[in-house]
């Protein structure tokens, strides 16, 4: 049984809002007295994928679990899906259009940075359908 | 280095201001959030050129202290609310990314990374 869980909706809509559920898990960890270093990869990790979500799927929701020895973070949108996640994987790979890149993304280190941050990472992408990111973090 | 140190080498001018006594270990200066999200450091300051919202919020998941805008950019009411909100202190300089980043190296601070 998870010790907290918090719920986030991603607006599709506004690239400005993006990061405030990253944000706002990040107060919530610190209030609960978690390790700076464990709070930021939690924070990282959560704030790509959310960038990633608002940038290539018009958005979504995140649910965070927050146990004692770790955090775990579904990202789920009912975008495009990723077509070729090998590729996705590799640093400096985006398929991300080019007025993302003038807003400081899209370089192709969304998804590199989300595993170099968490310890696990899953992710369940159908074409067409959407994606579903899980990521696990131990924060001690 | 303290953040307020950084006013003098860069004659920068605060827009917002945070805790100007903090001290400052490294620096960061890029236009790509990604690359800057790439590399933790402790106690770190952000060099841009790039002004949005989102520069704020890498720092604020960075942990980082101090954003310094170059080319005399300057922010606008929203970045500057949500900076103050995180009490992170704004800063601009005049000078171009490539002189601001070569003035903070050269007054001691590094990048804090082997490569």
């Amino acid at each position: 049984m998870s010790a907290i869980h918090l719920h986030f909706d991603v607006p599709g809509d506004d690239f400005t809002r993006a990061g405030e559920a990253s944000g706002s898990t990040k107060k919530r960890l610190k209030a609960l007295g978690y390790d700076s270093d464990a709070i930021r990869r939690v924070a990282i990790a959560m704030y790509e994928a959310e960038i990633n979500m608002v940038i290539h799927a018009n958005g979504g929701y995140c649910d965070v679990d927050v146990y004692p020895d770790r955090v775990e973070i579904l990202l789920a949108d009912d975008g495009p899906g990723i077509e070729d996640i090998d590729k996705a994987m590799q640093e400096g790979y985006s398929t991300a259009p080019d007025n993302v890149r003038s807003l400081g993304f899209g370089a192709g280190m969304g998804l590199p940075n989300i595993k170099k941050y968490s310890d696990e990472m899953r992710i369940d992408t159908k074409l067409g359908i959407g994606t579903k990111l899980y990521l696990t973090i131990k924060v001690h | 280095m303290i953040v307020r140190d950084i006013i003098d080498i860069l004659e920068g001018e605060i827009i917002c201001e945070g805790n100007l006594d903090q001290e400052i270990l490294t620096a960061c200066g890029s236009d790509m959030m990604s690359d800057v999200l790439a590399f933790v450091k402790d106690q770190s300051v952000l060099l841009t050129g790039l002004v949005n919202p989102q520069v704020v919020r890498t720092a604020e998941m960075m942990d980082m202290a101090c954003i310094i805008f170059v080319r005399g950019k300057v922010p606008d009411e929203s970045i500057i609310t949500l900076a103050k909100a995180r009490g992170i202190t704004l800063m601009k300089t005049r000078f171009r990314m490539f002189t601001a980043c070569g003035l903070l190296y050269s007054n001691g601070l590094s990048g804090g990374c082997k490569v």
